[in-house]
């Protein structure tokens, strides 16, 4: 019967109620798409590391963990010691520079070897590179940018010639020859990275405490380890980005919940004093607005589950680019905390509603 | 036989603010079971507010009142509730039905918040084919004519089998031909159900047409007419 009246409530301001939903929807979408953005895109990163196909990675002592490095500092040289090493199959070095427009990165390249490793870049549209100023990008990145082989692109106010369109999952989405890079960017002689592929996989742990021995102060890892790191943890700024709009997310909610339940509190004046003439306790006042408000928050958190796969996918229409991943046990964790936000909101209404006066609402007819 | 209500030197004073304004200023007054009594006065002389302090909507500001042997004037807010569920029914001159529900959701849920499990079916078909609105049950109070209103209030009133029903004014809304049909309905109430019953009322004619006593109130007094 409660639930009738809760109801009931609920369709007689069915503006409000459309708003108030509305606005948890809006609540949780932004939640789940900036937690899904901030996940899929690292997932992703990590997703085209392990694309590369090697065991081991070796960084030099100044980078700083997973973030991209846009330095090279190793010497080429220890690229061929490492790959004469007995139970290691080959290495590859790249150089990396991160686009700070959208965390892409352009890789430098020695395409034989690095094809070699990967098991083959695999070619939608042209071919391997031919010329210095040639770049090879992923299907993602061309439809992003929406160019096609034989157009130009500009790197650094350079011109390079796309000459190849491959599949994406191979570590990065836009590749030119490592020369060239090192030439432009003043590093000649130098690697960011060395990718390491061994004859027995099962030997990494071996291999990795053997090349501390060797290289003191080197980042080595494992691809497990590495593709681990490349996570919200690494990334503090981001981590804080992602905080800040969460609780700004909930304070959205918790105001039009609180605001939407206040108002409702103050038109049903009489018939709260209805119902505590009737008998009804303070516990029983409180109990209808907490529900009226649970099941607002409820449908809202319904709704904005909806709406953010509706997000995901114009994001991912738009911005190919972009990854957005929507894991399940992020609905629960949005949905609770957009409910302990309604509960905060309702805390006040429904405080005053338990107070009133029944006499006051009676009395003056 | 006990009495059922007992007032003694009852007073009442509403502050707001600074202002206090003194309702009642020592009311005595004895109900027996079963009694059918009629409140009238001017308005303003106090009578909704005797109807609030017995109804245990409001404490009194001193004196005793006895409502069934309890001394309402000792009782916390949460006691006084408790007391509203199943020995008090209120009726009023505006219906007060709730707007959203049904008459029937109207009666279920002052059953709902008494708690009410062993509720008395055939009791209740008695008081509803009394007060003549089974075929009006599945309606909204909008879709009520003002009387019927009134008579689904009466039925949401007595469906905890309450030992007092105070009505306040309970045809001030309603026309001669409504109005007659209601106080009939309380008068049967009365003398074949033998519910006890309070009512407001402005006109003396009510009174002598189904109270056994009629007292008169006067700036928050009862004097002799
Ligand atoms: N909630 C209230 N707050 C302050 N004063 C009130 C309140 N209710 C009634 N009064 C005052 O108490 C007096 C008695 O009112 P009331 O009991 O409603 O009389 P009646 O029902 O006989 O018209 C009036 O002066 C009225 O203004
Ligand atoms: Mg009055």
């Amino acid at each position: 019967m409660v639930n009738r009246l809760v109801w009931q409530n609920l369709l007689h301001r069915p503006i409000r109620t459309l708003l108030s939903v509305t606005a948890v929807a809006v609540e949780i979408t932004l939640i789940l798409t900036v937690v899904g953005l901030s996940h899929g895109m690292l997932e992703e990163s990590a997703r085209r590391t392990r694309g590369v196909g090697a065991d081991i990675i070796v960084r030099p002592s100044t980078s700083q963990a997973a973030m991209g490095l846009s330095s090279a500092e190793l010497n080429e040289k220890l690229q061929d010691k490492l790959a004469s090493m007995p139970r290691v199959e080959m290495a590859t070095g790249t150089t990396v520079y991160l686009l700070t427009s959208n965390f892409q990165t352009i890789t430098g390249v020695d395409l034989a070897g690095f094809s070699r490793m990967c098991g083959g870049l695999k070619y939608v549209a042209g071919g391997p590179f031919e010329q210095p100023f040639d770049a090879i990008i992923d299907e993602v990145w061309a439809k992003e940018k929406n160019v096609t082989v034989g157009q130009n692109m500009q790197i650094w106010n350079r011109n390079f010639r796309i000459v190849g369109i491959v599949e994406p999952g191979k570590l990065s989405r836009v590749f030119i020859p490592i020369a060239t890079m090192q030439d432009l960017m003043g590093w000649r002689g130098k690697l960011s990275q060395i990718y390491l592929k061994l004859r027995n996989p099962d030997d990494t742990a071996t291999i990795i405490g053997e090349l501390k021995q060797l290289l003191p102060g080197y980042y080595i890892y494992s691809m497990a380890e590495f593709t681990s790191l490349i996570s919200i943890n690494s990334y503090p700024a981001l981590g804080t980005f992602i905080r800040v709009v969460i609780g700004l997310a909930v304070t959205i909610g918790f105001l039009v919940v609180m605001l939407s339940m206040y108002t409702a509190i103050l038109e049903r004046t009489r018939e709260i004093g209805i119902l505590k003439s009737l008998g009804a306790s303070r516990l029983y006042i409180v109990g209808i607005v907490i529900r009226e408000t649970l099941v607002l928050t409820l449908l809202g958190i319904g709704a904005g589950i909806a709406l953010s796969h509706g997000a995901k996918g114009v994001i991912q229409q738009y911005f190919p680019i972009l990854t957005v991943s929507l894991h399940r046990e992020w609905w629960l964790w949005a949905g609770l905390i957009a409910v302990g936000g309604g509960m905060l909101g309702a805390l006040y209404p429904a405080a005053r509603a338990a107070r009133q006066d029944p006499i006051a609402a009676l009395a003056y007819e | 036989m006990p009495h059922i209500i007992e007032v003694a030197d009852l007073t009442k004073v509403y502050r707001m603010g600074r202002v206090s304004v003194p309702a009642l200023r020592g009311i005595n007054l004895a109900v027996e079971p079963g009694e059918f009594l009629a409140v009238v006065g001017p308005s303003g002389s106090g009578k909704s507010t005797l109807f609030y302090v017995i109804g245990g909507l409001t404490s009194p500001t001193s004196g005793r009142a006895c409502i069934d042997g309890q001394d309402l004037s000792q009782m916390s807010d949460a006691e006084r509730t408790r007391l509203r569920k199943r020995t008090i029914g209120f009726v009023f001159q505006k219906f007060n039905l709730l707007p959203t529900l049904t008459a029937a959701e109207n009666i279920g849920i002052a059953r709902d918040i008494a708690g009410n499990r062993n509720f008395d079916r055939v009791h209740f078909d008695e008081i509803l084919r009394l007060l003549g609105i089974g075929d009006r049950l599945s309606h909204k109070p909008f879709a009520l004519s003002g009387g019927e209103q009134q008579r689904v209030a009466i039925a949401r009133a007595l469906a905890n089998s309450p030992k007092i029903l105070l009505a306040d004014e309970p045809t001030g809304n309603l026309d001669t031909q409504n109005s007659q049909t209601v106080l009939q309905m309380l008068k049967d109430l009365n003398r074949r159900l033998g519910q006890t019953i309070l009512m407001i009322t402005h006109n003396p004619g009510a009174g002598t047409f189904c109270a056994h006593r009629t007292v008169h109130m006067r700036d928050g007094r009862i004097v002799e007419p």
